[in-house]
């Protein structure tokens, strides 16, 4: 079974993001990048339906040379083969998506998985449309996946209930973070990596739907109001909580 | 606390390769992940946790250099750095990786006959056999030449008698590599756990290097094959061999234990407010972090070097001694320090730096004791040695 896995490089969670001079995108420097926490999630997956249906692992990501790290990792995990797309210019949810339905239907794989979203922008559409352009079956934020015999079975967690959903390969399916235990690199791995192939290329990106015309920190947290200390504080802080949080 | 992200002030990350990195990195996280979790549980209860030992076989950090019988064949600044990575844990995690590579898998690659390495070796690569490392004896520590444990020839078995103190995975072990005079002269041979004569009993009572286990080896009229003789090596050069290898593995450990150490103190002098401010905007605390930054960064630079002569086998144990020496000596310092940096809440396990303090004096005192490298270094450079 052929299987692609797509990745994206992200600044860390604990990252503090500052806008950049032109105020719609974001400082990179002093950021830590690393891999996109739920893309880990789609690799052990992808490495998991390789053991047990055979096949090659892909993994797929657009971004610059400095993604060859992430996909070293990808590789140090298990997966068989790199490719790297340099996007060339910004791309939005829409372009993306296109290049990468004309990338897929180049490598013809017969299963996709991705992070249910990437943590830096969180627009999770990569998936849904995806699957959308191509006509594929899609299951988004799986929380468990058993492929059979040209189908597949899943289970996501809605709100309050459990859903258990099925389809047909192939398919595009959106990983998060319950699905599975990703693998460390082990060693032998790390070694590995350096002899698979890491292909580049350019993507193939159209023009985006979406502009941003903006990007500002949140706002900073108002500074805490001591009430008091002891029992003799209980009064002004409930008043407070009643009448000006409004919580009670 | 915040994320951990190691230590480097002058860029040595540039100086090792991406997949130097990566095995740190990855090392690094594990330690995060699986093992800090875990550790005061079982620091409290002095033991080690070996739920976590096929993993570490998994991730293949038991005899990584080896290119053969399972290993991965990585060059010696990835074995330092793993190392580094799980001492940051805790120097009892360091401890146990210690003993099973450089200590047993070492001497039976280097020292072993192909059927030893052929029933030993891919075990205990991939964790599935614990070995442990009888050198040290109760009346001989320094001077391990002085052993009294025996050997004698009878027929086609070896008896060994005797006793060996301070074991680190004696209890734990499914094999020992116990070194015993034959006709006066130094020889190894492995003891498999189980055999008639052979027993462990655990030491008690460690305030240091809670979560490992350590025993005494007792060998009373302990019969093994001849095949259980190490054939390539005679003489203290062959345990002192070993040691080398363990005392460059110690050597990054203590880095990691210096910069968990740091990373906490930094974070909690950021926090802790005294007075006016937090406590890292006094000269008192400025001086401690820094002390202990300037430190770091020089022991690690000791270690890259060390790293590329080993790997291009220039490298000489007098060397291994300066970094063991300089290294646990400056990480027992930051500990010391920062354990006064936390105030009473440096006395607790919710935080590290008390154990890390706790677990290097056992570090400056094994594997040849700070003042033994100190000789061992003034042997080398006037020729005269201070010993014996």
């Amino acid at each position: 079974m052929e299987i692609l896995v797509l990745v994206k490089r992200v600044p860390a969670t604990d990252s503090q993001i500052k806008p950049a001079a032109d105020g719609k995108s974001y400082d990179p420097a002093g950021l830590e990048f690393v891999l996109n926490p739920y893309d880990e999630h789609a690799v052990e997956e992808a490495l998991k339906t390789k053991a047990a249906k055979e096949g090659t692992v892909t993994v797929l990501t657009v971004g610059g040379k400095e993604a060859q790290k992430d996909l070293r990792t990808c590789l140090a995990m298990g997966a068989d083969k790199a490719v790297l797309l340099d996007p060339g210019q910004e791309f939005d949810g829409k372009s993306l998506s296109e290049a990468l339905a004309a990338k897929v239907k180049e490598l013809a794989p017969e299963i996709v998985f991705c992070g249910k979203q990437s943590v830096d922008n969180d627009d999770a559409q990569i998936g849904p449309r995806l699957a959308g352009l191509l006509a594929w079956s899609c299951l988004t934020d799986a929380a468990s996946l058993e492929i059979g015999d040209g189908t597949w079975t899943g289970q996501r967690d809605i709100e309050g209930a459990k859903e258990v959903v099925e389809g047909k390969l192939p398919a595009v399916i959106s990983c998060s973070k319950g699905l599975n235990e990703p693998r460390y690199p082990n060693l032998k791995g790390i070694m590995a990596a350096k002899k698979k192939p890491l292909e580049e290329g350019s993507a193939e990106l159209g023009a985006p739907a979406l502009t941003v015309i903006a990007l500002t920190p949140p706002p900073a947290r108002p500074e805490p109001t001591i009430v008091g200390e002891g029992p003799d504080a209980v009064d002004a802080l409930m008043d407070k909580l009643k009448n000006e949080a409004k919580v009670l | 606390m915040s994320r951990y992200t190691g230590v480097d002030f002058y860029n040595l990350d540039a100086l090792f390769t991406e997949e130097e990195l990566m095995v740190r990195d990855s090392i690094r996280q594990w330690v995060s992940d699986r093992f800090l979790p875990l550790v005061n549980e079982h620091y409290r209860a002095g033991t080690f946790p070996m739920e976590l030992v096929p993993e570490m076989g998994e991730l293949g950090i038991f005899g990584p250099t080896l290119p053969d019988y399972g290993g991965a064949g990585m060059n010696n600044l990835c074995y330092g750095l793993i190392l580094q990575e799980l001492e940051r844990g805790d120097s009892g995690l360091r401890s146990f990786v210690s003993v099973q590579g450089s200590l047993c898998i070492y001497p039976i690659h280097a020292y072993g006959s192909e059927e030893q390495k052929e029933k030993y070796l891919p075990g205990m690569i991939a964790g599935k056999l614990i070995g442990c490392f009888g050198l040290t004896e109760p009346d001989f520590g320094s001077n391990p030449g002085g052993m009294i444990t025996k050997a004698v020839d009878d027929g086609d078995s070896y008896i060994l008698n005797g006793a060996k103190m301070w074991i680190t995975n004696g209890g734990l072990c499914d094999l020992a590599v116990v070194w015993a005079k034959l006709d006066g002269r130094i020889r190894g041979f492995i003891v498999e756990n189980g055999t008639d004569g052979f027993s462990t009993r655990d030491q008690h009572g460690k305030f240091s290097l809670r979560a490992s286990v350590t025993s005494e080896l007792i060998l009373e009229d302990c019969r093994i094959p001849k095949s259980h003789i190490l054939p390539q090596v005679e003489g203290l050069k062959g345990p002192l061999g070993c040691l080398t290898q363990a005392r460059y593995g110690i050597a990054w450990g203590a880095i990691g234990a210096a910069q968990a150490v740091y990373h906490e103190c930094l974070d909690y002098s950021l926090s802790r407010v005294q007075f006016s401010k937090p406590i890292a905007g006094y000269q008192l605390v400025q001086n401690k972090l820094v002390w202990m930054l300037n430190e770091i960064t020089k022991a690690q630079f000791l270690c890259w070097r060390l790293g590329n002569m080993k790997d291009d086998g220039s490298m000489d144990f007098s060397q291994v001694s300066m970094a063991k020496r300089n290294n646990v000596w400056m990480a027992l310092e930051c500990a010391r320090l920062g354990r006064d940096m936390l105030g009473a809440n440096g006395v607790t396990d919710e935080y590290s730096v008390m154990r890390h303090m706790c677990n290097l004096e056992s570090v400056i005192t094994y594997e040849g004791t700070h003042d033994i490298h100190t000789l061992i270094l003034g042997h080398k450079i006037t020729g005269i040695p201070a010993y014996d």
